[in-house]
C-alpha cells in the first residue's frame, strides 16, 4: 500500500502495512524516533502528533488516514535553528525530568495554543489530561505552558505555528 | 544522645544491607579482569587518567584490588580522563533515570576539576568503559559517587598543576586552576589542560576518602545548573533504548504465557511461519518471534497457538490474609530479620493512659516507567552487545553471561539515559529476551514491551500489612510502641520519634506476585502506617497534630522540616471544616528529611476527595543543584499522589486484572494541586540522596487531612479507590 505521508512540510513515499499505525510508520519507516511509544492504547499522550493542526494520538491513528493531510511531528517544531516556544518554555523551566513523555506534552501543548493563546490554568489541565508524566512533573509543565503562552500573546504570537 | 538513636543507626545499617540483598539477588559470576594500563590508553588517546578505589562500603565492593603501575585495579569505582584536546571524560557506572545526576555528578567534576561544565562529558552505564558499579538505587548516587567524582577531579587539578610547575620550573604553590587552565599569577602564564596532558599517559589511583571542598565554598556545584543535555529532551533527539537501532535489526516479541507460572503444554507456530521474514523461536517456556517490521511482529503472535498449563493461584482478594499466613519463619528473610527492640512494649503499654491497636495496608503497585522495558541485541562472533534501559547495567551483563553460558567479559551492556524507572528496572527480562532471539536470528533483534507486557511481567511495589499497637500517656508522650510489617519490606521500619519500649520487626511473606525495589521501597508503607497511626494517637489525647510530633521528637533535623512545613503552610492557622481538611506527615530515610502538608477538598455528595494543596520540606545536607532538587521533590510528593489515592494492582488466577492505562489509574493534570517545596540547605553536613524520600510524606498527609475534614480514618493505600468511604 503506497501513501504519501507530508511530515514537517517535507512529502515522505511510504508502503506501509494496511493496519501500520502512524506512529509505527514515523519511527521505523521515517526514523523520526521524537514521538514516543509509551501504551499503545492512546492512554498515555507519549506518541502525540498534530494532524491538521490537531492534537492525534499517532498509535491510534492508521498511517493510511493520514495520508495526504499535514504532520507534524516533535522534529518540526524547530525552524532555522530556533526553538519553538513552547519548546524554549519547557526547557527554560527544565519542565521534564526523564523527558520520555516531554515529545507529547510539548506536541499537546503546542496544539492548545494554537487554538487559545491564553489558557487558563484549569484549560491546560484538561486540555491536557490525556498525557502523562510519571515523573509527575506536572505543576512544571503547567508554569511552561502559562510562560509560553505568554510569551506567544507578548508579541511573538506568529511563532505559535 | 540517647539510646535509641544508636539503635536506629544500627537498624539502618540492616535494613540497608537487607535492601541489597534483595537488590542483588542475582548471583553475580566472580570474574573480573586487570585492565592493563596501555590497553586504556590505546582505547583513550594519550592524557591524564585518575581513578578512584572503593572504600570498604559492602554495598559496591568489587573484589580488591592492588593498585600498581601497569594494572588498574579492579576495585576502581570511577575515573577521570584529561585528553590531549583537553577534553574530560568521567566514566561511572551510574546511570542516568531522570533523577538529573548526569548533571549534579557534572557540577561536581566542574567544581574540583575547575573546569567549565561543557568541558565535561560523562560516559554512564557502559559495562566495557565503566568501572563495576553495583547498580543505581539507593539514593546512593549523591552520597557515594559524587565526593568519589569530586575526589577524582580535585586529585587530576593537582596533578596539572603539578606537570605545569615542573614545566615552567616554579613552585606549584604559586599555580591556580582556573577555566580548564593553569595559570602563574606572576608570570602571567597560563597553559590549557589539554597542553598538559599532550604526550602524557599518567595513570594515578587514590582511596576514596581525602577531604574535599567545604559545601560553604562550592561555585558550581550548589548551584542550579541546566541539565547538561536538555536541548535534547525537548526536540526529540535523545535516543533511549527504544529509538536505538542497528543495521539488519529485526523486532522481537515475546508471547506470553496464559498466567503467571505457567508452562507450555503445545505450540502450533505453522501459520505464523509463513509471514514472510518471520521465524519462531522456542526454547523451553520461551517463545519468541523475530520479523523484519513491528506489523508482521505484532501479526506473527497473534498467529501462534499455544496452549499453557498454570496453577490454580490466588487472587486480591484474599491478599491480606494470606501476606499473614504465609509469614516466613524468622532467619529465612534472606538471612537477616531486623527486629528491634528497646525497653518492654509490655511494660509501656501497661503504664500507659491510653492504648491503640490499628492495622495498616499496602496493595501492590506498579512502576509503569513510561519507556516500556526495551533492549537491543548483538551478537558478532560469541560476543553480546546489549543496549537497554536498567538501573543495574553490571547484574544484567552477569545475568546475561550466565544465562548463555559466555563470560562477562564477552557481554557489554550500554545504558541510553533512560526513561524512568523507579526502581522497576533492577532487572535485565527485556536484555534477556533478546539476546535469546537475537542469537536464533543471527541479526541484531530489539524487543520493546507493550503497556501490557510492562504492567504484567515486570515487578511490583510489595504490598503488605503492618500492625500497630501503641501506648500514650494523657500529656501525648507514646510510650510503647510495637510494629510488625508483614511482606512490605524494612526500609524505614524504625521509628524516629523518642519512645522508650519498642518492638519493630519485619516479617518476610511468599509473595504471591513478583515483587521488588520501588522508589523509596517500603518506605512508604511504614511511613503511611507510622505517621497515621501518630495522628491516631495526637487524635486520642485531643492535641495538634504537629505539636504531638514535635512533642515525641529529639531529632532536631526531622524537627526542623516539619517547622518549615507547617509554616509555608500557615499550620494551624485556619480551622478545618467538614469539606475542608488539613494533615501533616513526615519522616526520616536515606539521610533525607521530609515533612509533609496536605489540604483537601471533600465533595460530600459525589463521595469525591480532591488534594487541593502540597507543602513539602526537604532537607538532604548541603544541596549540589537546587533546581533539580525542587524537580524530584515535587515531582516525588506528586507520584506519592497516585499510590497514596488510587494505584491498586489487581490480580486472580495467575493474571493482572488490570494491566492498562485505561484501568490502572496514574496521576494526571487534573489530580495534580499546587505544590510548594521548602529546601533547607544545611552546608555544614554531606550530601544525601534525594531521588526516593520525598515521596513518603503525601499518602499519610493525604489520608490525615480527609481524617480531619470527615473523621473517617482511611487505614488502607490506596486511600480512596473508588471515592470516600461511609466510615473508616
Amino acid at each position: 500500500m503506497s501513501l504519501a505521508l507530508l511530515v514537517n512540510g517535507i512529502e515522505h513515499k511510504v508502503d506501509p502495512a494496511p493496519d501500520q499505525s502512524l506512529l509505527s510508520v514515523l519511527r521505523d519507516n521515517l526514523n523520526l524516533t521524537g514521538t514516543k511509544y509509551g501504551c499503545g492504547e492512546g492512554q498515555c499522550g507519549a506518541c502525540t502528533v498534530l494532524l491538521n493542526s490537531r492534537p492525534v494520538r499517532s498509535c491510534r491513528t492508521l498511517a493510511s488516514f493520514a495520508a495526504g493531510k499535514p504532520i507534524t511531528t516533535i522534529e518540526g517544531l524547530e525552524q532555522n535553528g530556533r526553538l519553538h516556544p513552547v519548546q524554549e518554555a519547557f526547557l527554560k523551566l527544565e519542565a521534564f525530568e526523564c523527558g520520555y513523555c516531554t515529545s507529547g506534552m510539548i506536541m499537546s501543548a503546542v496544539a492548545l495554543l494554537k487554538q487559545n493563546h491564553s489558557p487558563t490554568d484549569s484549560q491546560v489541565r484538561e486540555f491536557m489530561n490525556g498525557n502523562v508524566c510519571r515523573c509527575c512533573t506536572y505543576p512544571r509543565i503547567l508554569e511552561a505552558v502559562r510562560l509560553a503562552s505568554t510569551r506567544a500573546s507578548a508579541g511573538s504570537g506568529e511563532q505559535a505555528r | 544522645m540517647n539510646g535509641n538513636l544508636h539503635s536506629v543507626e544500627l537498624d539502618f545499617e540492616r535494613t540497608a544491607a537487607l535492601e541489597n540483598a534483595q537488590q542483588d539477588s542475582m548471583f553475580r559470576l566472580d570474574y573480573r579482569f586487570e585492565l592493563q594500563r596501555r590497553e586504556f590508553f590505546k582505547l583513550l588517546g594519550g592524557g591524564l587518567l585518575v581513578g578512584v578505589c572503593v572504600s570498604s562500603l559492602a554495598q559496591e565492593s568489587g573484589r580488591k584490588g592492588r593498585p600498581s603501575e601497569d594494572n588498574l585495579p579492579t576495585s576502581l569505582s570511577a575515573w577521570l580522563h584529561v585528553a590531549e584536546d583537553g577534553k574530560v571524560t568521567v566514566y561511572t557506572g551510574k546511570v542516568e533515570v531522570g533523577q538529573n545526576i548526569r548533571t549534579s555528578l557534572s557540577q561536581q567534576v566542574a567544581e574540583e576539576l575547575r573546569s567549565p561544565i561543557e568541558s565535561i562529558q560523562l560516559v554512564m552505564g557502559d559495562t566495557a568503559l565503566c568501572p563495576f558499579d553495583m547498580g543505581t538505587f539507593g539514593s546512593r548516587t549523591t552520597p557515594n559517587m559524587g565526593p568519589r567524582l569530586r575526589n577524582v577531579a580535585a586529585t587530576a587539578r593537582e596533578q596539572l598543576i603539578t606537570i605545569a610547575a615542573e614545566r615552567w620550573r616554579v613552585s606549584r604553590d604559586t599555580l591556580v586552576a582556573s577555566d580548564g587552565k593553569i595559570l602563574d599569577p606572576r608570570s602571567r602564564k597560563s597553559i590549557s589542560y589539554g597542553e598538559l596532558s599532550r604526550g602524557q599517559e599518567l595513570v594515578t589511583v587514590i582511596p576514596d576518602d581525602p577531604p574535599l571542598e567545604a559545601p560553604k565554598d562550592w561555585k558550581v556545584a550548589g548551584t542550579a545548573a541546566p541539565k547538561v543535555d536538555g536541548r535534547t529532551f525537548v526536540t526529540g533527539e535523545h535516543k533511549y533504548t527504544p529509538d536505538t537501532t542497528r543495521p539488519g535489526m529485526l523486532v522481537g516479541k515475546v508471547v506470553r504465557p496464559s498466567a503467571f507460572k505457567a508452562s507450555l503444554v503445545s505450540l502450533d507456530s505453522a501459520e505464523a511461519s509463513k509471514i514472510p521474514g518471520v521465524a519462531v523461536v522456542r526454547d523451553g517456556n520461551f517463545v519468541g518471534v523475530v520479523a523484519p517490521d513491528e506489523p508482521s511482529a505484532v501479526r506473527a503472535v497473534r498467529a501462534i497457538h499455544a496452549e499453557w498449563k498454570a496453577p490454580a493461584q490466588s487472587s486480591d482478594a484474599t491478599l491480606f490474609s494470606d501476606l499473614r499466613k504465609r509469614t516466613s519463619e524468622p532467619g529465612e528473610t534472606y538471612g537477616m530479620n531486623p527486629s528491634h527492640v528497646v525497653g518492654s512494649v509490655e511494660q509501656g503499654l501497661a503504664n500507659a493512659d491510653k492504648t491503640l491497636s490499628q492495622t495498616y495496608t499496602v496493595a501492590y503497585i506498579a512502576h509503569a516507567p513510561l519507556e516500556p522495558r526495551a533492549a537491543l541485541a548483538e551478537w558478532n562472533n560469541g560476543k553480546l552487545t546489549v543496549w537497554t534501559g536498567t538501573q543495574r547495567p553490571f547484574a544484567v551483563r552477569d545475568d546475561l553471561a550466565e544465562t548463555f553460558h559466555v563470560s562477562p567479559e564477552n557481554v557489554r551492556v550500554i545504558v541510553p539515559d533512560t526513561g524512568s524507572a523507579y526502581g522497576g528496572k533492577h532487572v535485565g527480562d527485556a536484555a534477556v529476551e533478546a539476546a535469546r532471539l537475537a542469537r536464533a536470528a543471527g541479526k541484531p533483534v530489539r524487543v520493546v514491551w507493550t503497556r501490557e507486557e510492562e504492567f504484567t511481567w515486570a515487578y511490583f511495589r510489595p504490598a503488605g500489612v503492618i500492625d500497630v499497637k501503641s501506648g500514650v500517656r494523657k500529656d501525648g508522650t507514646v510510650v510503647a510502641w510495637q510494629f510488625d510489617n508483614y511482606n512490605s519490606g524494612p526500609s524505614a521500619i524504625s521509628t524516629p520519634y523518642n519512645i522508650p519500649n519498642q518492638k519493630i520487626e519485619f516479617h518476610a511473606s511468599d509473595s504471591p506476585l513478583r515483587q521488588g525495589s520501588y522508589r523509596g521501597l517500603a518506605a512508604t508503607a511504614n511511613h503511611f502506617a507510622r505517621e497515621t497511626h501518630m495522628d491516631e494517637l495526637a487524635h486520642i489525647v485531643r492535641m495538634d497534630p504537629l505539636e504531638f510530633r514535635l512533642k515525641n521528637l529529639n531529632d532536631p533535623r526531622l524537627a526542623a522540616v516539619f517547622q518549615a512545613a507547617a509554616e509555608k503552610f500557615g499550620w494551624g492557622r485556619e480551622k478545618g471544616t467538614p469539606t475542608r481538611g488539613f494533615g501533616i506527615a513526615g519522616g526520616v530515610e536515606k539521610g533525607g528529611y521530609i515533612a509533609t502538608c496536605a489540604e483537601v477538598e471533600i465533595d460530600p455528595a459525589r463521595r469525591d476527595v480532591a488534594v487541593r494543596r502540597i507543602v513539602a520540606a526537604f532537607e538532604c545536607g548541603a544541596i549540589v543543584n537546587p533546581d533539580g532538587l525542587r524537580n524530584q521533590v515535587a515531582g516525588a510528593a506528586a507520584q506519592g499522589l497516585g499510590g497514596g489515592l488510587f494505584e491498586a494492582i489487581g490480580f486472580d488466577d495467575g493474571k493482572i486484572t488490570n494491566p492498562h492505562f485505561a484501568d490502572y489509574r496514574v496521576p494526571r493534570f487534573t489530580d495534580v494541586p499546587k505544590i510548594e517545596v521548602v529546601l533547607l540547605d544545611r552546608k555544614d553536613l554531606p550530601p544525601a540522596g534525594a531521588g526516593e524520600t520525598p515521596i513518603v510524606g503525601t499518602a499519610p498527609a493525604v489520608g490525615n487531612a480527609i481524617f480531619a475534614a470527615t473523621r473517617i480514618r482511611l487505614r488502607s493505600m490506596p486511600l480512596v479507590p473508588r471515592g470516600l468511604p461511609k466510615s473508616s
